[in-house]
């Protein structure tokens, strides 16, 4: 069981000496299991909060709570991806999926055994002893979330993990995702740009504001699962992205 | 034009091959302008278009030199030079290499020792040879700080620059695996300084070298350096050009070595490993 929760963070800078905000009085309830995203224009605060949740940064104010437990400023609670893959160059896949395994002082022999059958498993059999500038883009992605995977916490924060990716293998990546987040019933926070992949993958939807981002909305998304391509044409799904579309809309036209 | 296809046979390209032998032949070419450079050198000294007292010749060099082996002290010399050379270059490069990183510790501490980093650099090392012969004496230790003051600032700032190319995502993407500082420095910032210092090594050999020679040209009993200095003296020109032979050979097989060296430290960088 876990059980996210997001109270009332607040994140500020100074800039010129001027306090800035850069979030808002974010308030969150992820439950155990929720594919849960978030979208935004960007500089919506979004990667700020996504700061906060791993504990890299201090919010101003506010906490957050894993199971009840005060994590706030703690790193190493949760898995956290970024849209770069950031694979190290002078590592091959393998030893670049069990970093996180070595740094909390698994062996490496160990760590190994049990990376070879998650990489074969999901998509990267026959490239664990290449090095990451040897694969395309969606493979070094699936590397740099099988890693996520293999520091093995229950919940995942996933900061564009598609965004640098092309139309067709982003599709591709996102089933691939929805059967990993199926296979280890993980906690999924997940921050896109893209309308139609946070319908398509969620459960719920956090929309922000631009800045100072805060939460304008959460929208609850009903579609059936296992969803596919057929997904995409469904009334709901039309729905649903129409109202994301004037609501985002909306944002774009208030802060010109 | 490249060839029309005949018979629809097919033409499978290899490139490699076409390496090999780019390869081999530019191997033969290389012998083959030493040869002719040894050769005209001979004959023309030989003829007397070039005055054999300032040029010597390759014979009389080879002839000279044997005796320096054999009755003389030429090969003490040779390893009283290198030696210097390569424990300066070793104590400098892993000095500096060291003094590089530990700016990665400490933003405070690296912002009040970059301005002395820069200015230490820029002072004419070799300038202070004849204080530094005073302060270590004129054996071994003073040609070994030189080569070890020649090389150190090189491989420090060579590192320096590494440190700042460390990517704050990695850092950041590690942190939150649960790192400690400690981890970072291991797994991210050793590895990326790597080809920042080996980009240096044959720099710094040669610099080594250079700061040793001027340590034996300032004051030494021993050495190619003093070898040179005393044939100069006596007008042995001949013995000069032994001496200067000698040192280029020794600086092309420590060129090869930290070649060897690079290869090893970059191993397992490519993909095609």
């Amino acid at each position: 069981m876990s059980e996210l929760k997001i109270v009332n963070c607040s994140k500020y800078y100074k800039k010129n000496g001027e306090p800035m905000c850069a979030l808002e009085e974010a308030d969150m309830h992820v439950e155990n299991g929720r594919f849960v995203s978030i979208i935004g224009p960007s500089g919506c605060g979004k990667s700020t909060l996504f700061n906060i949740v791993a504990g890299l940064i201090r919010p101003s104010s506010g906490e957050v709570l894993l199971d009840g437990e005060d994590i706030t400023c703690e790193s190493g609670h949760v898995g956290y991806m970024l849209q770069k893959d950031l694979l190290l160059p002078w590592r091959s896949i393998l030893d670049n999926v069990i970093i996180g395994l070595e740094i909390r002082g698994v062996p490496k022999k160990k760590a190994r055994e049990q990376a070879l059958p998650m990489l074969k498993n999901y998509g990267l059999g026959g490239f664990e002893y290449d090095h990451p500038d040897a694969l395309s883009g969606g493979m070094r992605q699936r590397a740099g979330l099988i890693r996520t995977l293999l520091y093995d916490k229950d919940v995942i924060l996933l900061d564009e993990p598609f965004g640098a990716l092309d139309a067709q293998t982003r599709m591709q990546m996102q089933n691939w995702l929805l059967q990993i987040w199926n296979d280890f019933k993980k906690t999924i926070l997940f921050v896109t740009h893209d309308i139609d992949e946070a319908i398509y993958l969620s459960d719920e939807i956090y929309v922000f504001t631009q800045r100072p981002g805060k939460i304008k909305a959460k929208i609850e998304v009903e579609l059936p699962r296992p969803r596919s391509e057929k997904t995409l044409m469904d009334d709901q799904f039309l729905t649903l992205k129409r109202e994301l579309l004037l609501m985002l809309g909306e944002e774009r036209a208030s802060s010109e | 034009m490249p060839e029309k296809l005949k018979n629809k046979e097919m033409i499978i390209e290899d490139p490699s091959v076409a390496q090999t032998k780019l390869r081999r032949r530019a191997f033969v070419g290389q012998i083959l302008v030493g040869v002719i450079i040894v050769f005209f050198w001979e004959f023309l000294t030989r003829i007397g278009w070039l005055d054999s007292y300032y040029w010597s010749s390759p014979s009389t060099i080879v002839r000279i030199g044997w005796t320096a082996i054999t009755q003389g002290t030429l090969l003490q010399d040779l390893a009283y030079t290198s030696g210097s050379t390569i424990l300066g270059f070793i104590l400098g490069t892993a000095g500096g290499y060291v003094l590089g990183l530990s700016f990665w510790w400490s933003a405070l501490y690296s912002r009040i020792f970059e301005p002395y980093m820069i200015a230490f650099n820029a002072i004419p090392k070799l300038a202070l040879a004849p204080v530094l012969v005073i302060m270590f004496g004129i054996g071994f230790d003073s040609k070994v700080i030189l080569a070890f003051l020649m090389t150190i600032i090189v491989a420090a700032i060579a590192a320096h620059s590494g440190v700042q190319n460390v990517d704050p995502d990695l850092e950041k993407m590690l942190i939150s695996l649960g790192a400690k500082r400690r981890h970072v420095f291991m797994k991210v910032v050793i590895p990326t300084t790597i080809p920042w210092i080996v980009s240096i090594l044959k720099i710094n050999i040669s610099l080594a070298l250079a700061g040793t020679i001027v340590g034996e040209f300032i004051s030494s009993r021993q050495g190619i350096g003093r070898m040179i200095l005393y044939a100069g003296q006596v007008l042995n020109i001949d013995l000069v050009w032994v001496g200067v032979m000698v040192l280029s050979i020794l600086s092309v097989v420590m060129y090869l070595g930290t070649a060897w060296l690079e290869h090893v430290l970059m191993k397992g960088r490519t993909s095609k490993s």
